[in-house]
């Protein structure tokens, strides 16, 4: 689904952050990415999400070649790209509701067709009670579960999560890895780049280690 | 079913949860409408857009004076004959008055007699004026047919002819003065129109960037949920043509509030000194059918320019921020 052979990636004419990177993430997959701060854990991932091109190396998306997708090819390829990001990026004058509908909406989508489906998953997140709420009232913790529901709400082909259970509680953080682990049994390829060991551990999963630039693999 | 019932079918399934009861709401627009910028603007469309309408009804009503002077003026043609030594004026008169009268196009030709010609100089030489006993001019007002025009060099030449102190004016220098004058002023009218138009382009542009600039976060919030750059576009681009019809209306609603008062205002001082030099000038104060109606298109056309302008401005911005991320967004 997603190749990497021998990419590297340097911001500017500064040094090389990634360096001769290769994997390859199959359909279906779970993934954890950790590594020490700096080590280019969210470069990675940007390379993933396609909102950086690598300076060297061959990156394969979907069957396409990165260099090859256009800006306007971007938008459809993204759509099946679920991410969560560490700062959340929820927008502040829309609901809960309405951020984690975002996505369905930017498509096109009527609102009646996708109600029933969002609202469901806002409960599961834990956040039936805090639909109609602005983030600014929202905790961390619910920023966090908000930006997750948004990232699964298409079910998308990968889900990429840069520290997914960085501001919630052990047993929430426990019910979204199980949520994340049902995303990926229903067909959803799954990395989360995290540095909580206990959150690793809690899963059989091959585990990425990037240090330096470099990557290692444990499957 | 979509992918999501599924999904959450499953996890339902699997997990022992569930949910239901969903409550419509109206959604909030992903561009947000109200703040400070936008309120700004909507008031700086208003005032253009009044000053545009304004600028318009002040030369629909200078036209229409123009032409219907114009009309007057060109409705009429004098001869006047200058008196001489042996000249005998009343049978000179009489021949230019039937010689003007034989040509076609001509409705009527009248002597001015000898009391209206006094009355006439009544201004500069008082009262009491045996007119006879003064070398005063004499002049025929020949009636042309507004349909036809008559042939006035012909005219000209065999008035000249029969009687040589004879001399017609078709008042052609007046009709082409007013022609110039009315000319000009709508050509200042509509340069004033567009360069109102153009400020109101220039600042829907700037207030554009500085709005797409604010809602960078929103923008690219967007791109991360897989928005396609025409969808960001009509988002901003309803954002602005809402502010720009709000403000379009309120302008035209202004504008056609001071017509209506000058109307009334011209309407209740009739026959005072004031009004009546105000109407000389300006007619009756009353822009008409038309120019109600141009208020009108000039509402339509600032909130269409509105939107057109934000939306080409959000797709230049956003062909800008790919440029200026040649990596990625």
């Amino acid at each position: 689904m997603i190749r990497f052979e021998n990419v590297g990636h340097r911001y500017g004419m500064g040094p090389e952050i990634l360096r001769d990177v290769s994997f390859s993430l199959p359909e279906r997959s779970f993934q954890f990415l950790s590594g020490p701060s700096g080590a280019g854990k969210t470069t990675l991932l940007r390379l993933l999400f396609m909102s950086l091109k690598p300076t060297r190396g061959l990156i394969t998306i979907f069957g396409k070649d990165r260099s090859k997708i256009t800006r306007a090819e971007l938008p459809l390829m993204r759509r099946n790209i679920g991410v969560v990001f560490q700062d959340f990026r929820l927008l502040d004058h829309l609901t809960t509701y309405e951020n984690v509908a975002l996505p369905l909406r930017v498509r096109g989508r009527e609102e009646a067709s996708y109600r029933a489906d969002v609202i469901e998953l806002l409960k599961w997140v834990g956040l039936g009670e805090r639909m109609h709420v602005l983030p600014p009232i929202l905790s961390g913790g619910e920023k966090q579960r908000a930006a997750i529901a948004r990232a699964l709400i298409e079910q998308p082909r990968i889900l990429l999560a840069d520290e997914p259970t960085g501001n919630v509680d052990p047993q929430l953080a426990r019910r979204l890895l199980r949520l994340l682990i049902e995303l990926n049994r229903l067909g959803t390829a799954v990395m989360i780049a995290t540095h909580d060991l206990g959150l690793m551990d809690q899963v059989d999963a091959r585990r990425m280690v990037l240090s330096a630039g470099r990557l290692e693999i444990y499957d | 079913m979509t992918d999501t019932s599924r999904l959450l079918r499953n996890l339902g399934a699997r997990l022992g949860s569930g949910a239901r009861g969903a409550t419509a709401r109206k959604q909030m627009p992903i561009v947000p409408s109200d703040n400070v910028a936008g309120r700004a603007m909507v008031l700086v469309i208003a005032i253009m857009t009044f000053l545009s309408c304004l600028t318009l009804g002040a030369v629909t009503l200078v036209r229409d004076t123009a032409a219907t002077w114009q009309t007057q003026i060109s409705r009429e043609a004098t001869i006047q004959i200058k008196p001489e030594d042996g000249l005998d004026m009343a049978e000179a008169l009489a021949t230019a008055r039937d010689i003007a009268s034989g040509f076609t196009g001509v409705s009527g030709a009248n002597i001015v007699d000898a009391q209206a010609t006094a009355r006439l100089l009544e201004p500069w030489l008082g009262t009491g004026l045996d007119i006879e006993s003064l070398p005063v001019p004499r002049l025929v007002i020949v009636t042309l047919d507004p349909a036809s025009r008559p042939d006035f060099t012909a005219m000209r030449a065999a008035l000249q002819e029969a009687v040589p102190s004879a001399t017609l004016d078709d008042h052609r220098t007046w009709v082409d003065r007013l022609v110039a004058m009315a000319r000009t002023t709508v050509t200042i009218g509509v340069t004033v129109l567009g360069l109102m138009l153009s400020a109101t382009a220039l600042t829907v542009i700037f207030a554009t960037r500085g709005a797409m600039s604010g809602n960078g976060h929103i923008i690219e919030v967007l791109h991360f949920v897989g928005a396609e750059a025409s969808f960001i576009a009509s988002q901003f681009r309803r954002h602005f043509l809402l502010a720009g019809m709000k403000g379009a209306a309120a302008g035209g609603l202004g504008a056609i509030i001071v017509f209506i008062g000058f109307y009334w205002w011209s309407s209740r001082n009739m026959a005072t000194p004031e009004a009546d030099q105000a109407t000389a000038l300006f007619g009756n104060f009353a822009i008409g059918p038309s120019g109600y109606l141009g208020v009108g298109v000039v509402v339509v056309l600032i909130a269409a320019l509105t939107a057109a302008t934000s939306h080409f401005t959000v797709l230049s911005y956003l062909k800008k921020v790919d440029a200026s991320h040649p990596d990625g967004i």
